[in-house]
C-alpha cells in the first residue's frame, strides 16, 4: 500500500467517524432515520461493488440477498423477540443463498451475461412469491408474511438486553458504525492474497486458471461475502424503515444498485456508497418537488454517465486530481531544473517522470 | 495393469531413455465431424526441450489445449508425470507444477507488470518468497523500469514477456509454451530464445512454433504435426532434409 492510499484511507475513516458522532448532534430526528435508509442503501452498492467492481461478477439480482436479509431479520425478531440472532441469521441466508446460487452459475460454467440475466430472475421470482402471501395461512412461526404490505420489522434491540429497544438516533450509530466496519473490512478483503486473485480473475480468468488459481471456487468465495453483506444492508434497511415489503427485491432497487456503482465507478469501493447517499437524496429531493419522473431521471442519468464518464466519479475525480498534481510537480521540477541549469524559460521539456495512469 | 506392462517393456528395451514427463496415447480430439487430433502418442523426456510445428490446422494448438486442459481429449489418455490428467482442469494441472504461455497473450490488462507477475509467485511460495521471486523475475525479463505500468498500456512484445515472467515465477518443472515469439520484431526474439534456454536448464519443455530461424536458436528437437496426426520426430537438421515436411509445408503433392 503506498502512503498516499493510507493517508487518504485514514482520513476517510476520520471523516465518517466524525460524521457518525458528529450527525445525531445537529441534524433532524427525521433526517436521521432517513439517513439509515440510505446508509442501508450505501451497503447494498458496497456489497455489489466489491463483487462486481472488484471481481467482474455482474450480478443484477443483489437485491436477493438484499430482501431475504430483511425479511429473515423481521421473522426472526418477531419469533424470538430479539435481534441479534436475527442479524446474525440475516448475514447467514444472504451469504448462504448466494452461495447455493453461485454454485450452479460458476460451477455450471454460465457466462457473464447470463449471470445478470439469472440473479434477476431469482429476485423478481421473490418478489412476485412473496408479494402473493398475504393470506393468514403464510406466516413463519408468528410471523405473518403480509403480502404486498409487508410485515413489520421490530427496531434493533441490545445484545445482551433484548427488552432494551433502540432509539433510531442509536440504530443509526449501529448502521453508520456496520456500513464503515464493512467498507474497511472489504477495503483489507481486496488487499488480501484472495482478494488479489479475484482481480486477476476479473482481469483475466484463463490466466489465472493457467497460474494454477481455482476461479470458479474463488468467484464463489467473493458472490457470498457479497451476499452476505447484501444481508447485513437489509437488516439496516428494515430498520431504517419499520417494515420490510416485497419492493425490496424489486426491479427499482435492483437497477438503482446497477446505477450507483456505475455513477460511483467500478473497481472504487468508495464511489458506489458515495453514488448511493447522491442518488438517495436526488431522488428524495426530486420527489418533493413532483414534477419529474424519477425512473426517467435515474435513467437519464445512468445514459449521460455511461456516455461521458464511463468510469464514474471517483475514478475520474481521482486521475484529474492526479494528473492536476503530477502537472504542478512537474513543472516546478522543470523550473528547478532551470534555473539550476541557468535557462530563463523551462519551455516545454519534459523531466523524467512518468505520467499518472 | 495392461499401461504398466507396456511401460515396464518399453523401459527395458530402451534402458537408457529418461522419465518421460509427459505422455500421450492415442489422444483424438473430435470437433462434431472434424477430427483435429488423431490417435497422436507423444513422449516428452525429462529436460527435453520439443518444438511442436506443421502447417495451419495440423492440430498442433488443440493437441497443446488438450495438455493443458483447456479441452478434454475425446479419446485416449494424457499423463504428466505418471499422473492420469486426462481431462483436469486447467487451474489443476497448473497447480502440479506446470508454467503454461497461451497463443493469445492471455496478460491482466488491469493489474500492473509487477501484480501479474506477484500473481504467478504467490501461488505457489509464502509472502516473503513470492517478493523476492517477483522481484528477480522482472529483472530476468527486463521489465524492471516498466514494474508499476499496467500491462493494458505495454507494447505487443513487452506482453509476451510479462506472460513469459509469470511462467517463470511460478517456478515450474515443466514449461508448455504456444507460440512465445508471435508478433515480435527480431531483436526481441532473440532474447525470447534466451529466456527460453535460461528456462530449458531447469524445466522440460514443449513450445509450439512456426518460425523456423526461432527453433534453430533454441535448438530443439522437433515433432512435426499434419493433419492431426504426428508426421515425424527428430532434429531441426533432420526434419528440413525430410522430403515429405517440405511438400506439407510448401503444399506439393505427388
Amino acid at each position: 500500500m503506498s502512503r498516499g492510499e493510507q493517508t487518504r484511507l485514514w482520513a476517510l475513516g476520520l471523516l465518517a467517524l466524525a460524521f457518525m458522532f458528529g450527525a445525531p448532534e445537529v441534524l433532524q430526528l427525521f433526517t436521521i432515520i432517513n439517513l439509515t435508509t440510505a446508509i442501508a442503501l450505501a451497503l447494498l452498492a458496497l456489497s455489489l461493488g466489491l463483487i462486481w467492481g472488484h471481481g467482474g461478477i455482474l450480478c443484477f439480482g443483489q437485491t436477493a440477498f438484499f430482501g431475504l436479509g430483511a425479511y429473515t431479520y423481521a421473522v426472526w425478531a418477531q419469533n424470538f423477540g430479539e435481534t441479534t440472532g436475527g442479524v446474525i441469521a440475516a448475514i447467514a441466508v444472504g451469504a448462504g443463498f448466494a452461495a447455493a446460487l453461485g454454485y450452479f452459475i460458476f460451477y455450471g460454467r454460465v457466462s457473464d451475461v447470463y449471470l445478470g440475466a439469472i440473479t434477476l430472475v431469482v429476485t423478481l421470482v421473490f418478489f412476485n412469491l412473496i408479494r402473493r402471501t398475504s393470506g393468514p395461512e403464510y406466516k413463519i412461526g408468528d410471523a405473518l408474511l403480509g403480502g404486498f404490505n409487508g410485515t413489520s420489522a421490530p427496531p434493533l434491540s441490545l445484545p445482551w438486553d433484548s427488552s432494551a429497544v433502540l432509539f433510531p438516533n442509536q440504530v443509526f450509530y449501529v448502521a453508520m458504525g456496520a456500513l464503515i466496519l464493512c467498507y474497511f473490512g472489504c477495503v483489507w478483503l481486496t488487499r488480501t492474497h484472495f482478494g488479489r486473485v479475484c482481480a486477476a480473475i476479473r482481469e483475466n480468468e484463463t490466466r489465472a486458471e493457467l497460474l494454477g488459481y481455482d476461479a470458479r471456487l474463488h468467484k464463489l468465495g467473493l458472490f457470498a461475502v457479497g451476499g452476505g453483506l447484501a444481508g447485513l444492508a437489509g437488516v439496516l434497511m428494515a430498520n431504517g424503515v419499520g417494515r420490510v415489503t416485497p419492493d425490496l427485491f424489486n426491479l427499482g432497487y435492483a437497477a438503482q444498485a446497477i446505477i450507483w456503482v456505475i455513477v460511483g465507478g467500478r473497481g472504487t469501493l468508495i464511489g458506489p456508497i458515495l453514488a448511493a447517499f447522491g442518488l438517495f437524496y436526488l431522488t428524495a429531493w426530486l420527489g418533493q418537488q413532483g414534477t419529474l419522473d424519477l425512473n426517467m431521471v435515474l435513467g437519464i442519468v445512468l445514459i449521460l454517465f455511461v456516455l461521458l464518464l464511463p468510469r464514474g466519479v471517483v475514478p475520474a475525480a481521482m486521475s484529474l486530481a492526479q494528473t492536476r498534481l503530477g502537472r504542478t510537480r512537474s513543472l516546478k521540477r522543470s523550473r528547478r531544473n532551470a534555473h539550476r541549469n541557468g535557462r530563463r524559460s523551462p519551455g516545454r521539456q519534459r523531466p523524467s517522470f512518468e505520467p499518472a495512469e | 495393469m495392461v499401461e504398466v506392462e507396456t511401460g515396464a517393456r518399453r523401459s527395458r528395451q530402451r534402458p537408457r531413455r529418461a522419465e518421460a514427463v509427459v505422455e500421450t496415447r492415442g489422444l483424438t480430439m473430435r470437433f462434431g465431424g472434424v477430427t483435429a487430433n488423431e490417435n497422436v502418442d507423444f513422449r516428452l523426456e525429462a529436460g527435453e526441450l520439443r518444438c511442436l510445428i506443421g502447417p495451419n490446422g495440423a492440430g498442433k494448438s488443440t493437441f497443446f489445449k488438450c495438455l493443458t486442459g483447456q479441452l478434454t481429449p475425446s479419446e485416449g489418455t494424457v499423463t504428466i508425470r505418471d499422473l492420469d490428467v486426462t481431462g483436469a482442469d486447467p487451474h489443476e494441472i497448473a497447480g502440479l507444477g506446470v508454467g503454461i504461455k497461451t497463443q493469445v497473450p492471455n496478460v491482466f490488462d488491469g493489474l500492473s507488470v509487477q501484480e501479474s507477475v506477484w500473481l504467478a509467485a504467490r501461488r505457489a511460495h509464502g509472502a516473503a518468497r513470492a517478493e523476492r521471486l517477483t522481484a528477480d523475475t522482472i529483472e530476468r525479463v527486463r521489465l524492471g523500469d516498466i514494474r508499476t505500468r499496467v500491462v493494458g498500456s505495454l507494447a505487443h512484445g513487452q506482453r509476451q514477456w510479462v506472460e513469459l515472467g509469470m511462467v517463470m515465477a511460478s517456478e515450474p518443472w515443466l514449461v508448455l509454451l504456444d507460440e512465445p515469439a508471435a508478433g515480435m520484431t527480431d531483436e526481441e526474439t532473440v532474447f525470447t530464445a534466451d529466456l527460453i534456454r535460461e528456462l530449458n536448464r531447469t524445466t522440460s519443455m514443449i513450445v509450439v512454433e512456426h518460425d523456423m530461424n526461432f527453433i534453430r536458436a533454441i535448438a530443439a528437437r522437433v515433432t512435426v504435426f499434419h493433419r492431426g496426426a504426428v508426421l515425424m520426430e527428430g532434429t531441426m537438421d533432420e526434419i528440413s532434409a525430410d522430403a515429405t515436411v517440405r511438400d506439407v509445408y510448401l503444399g506439393h503433392k505427388h
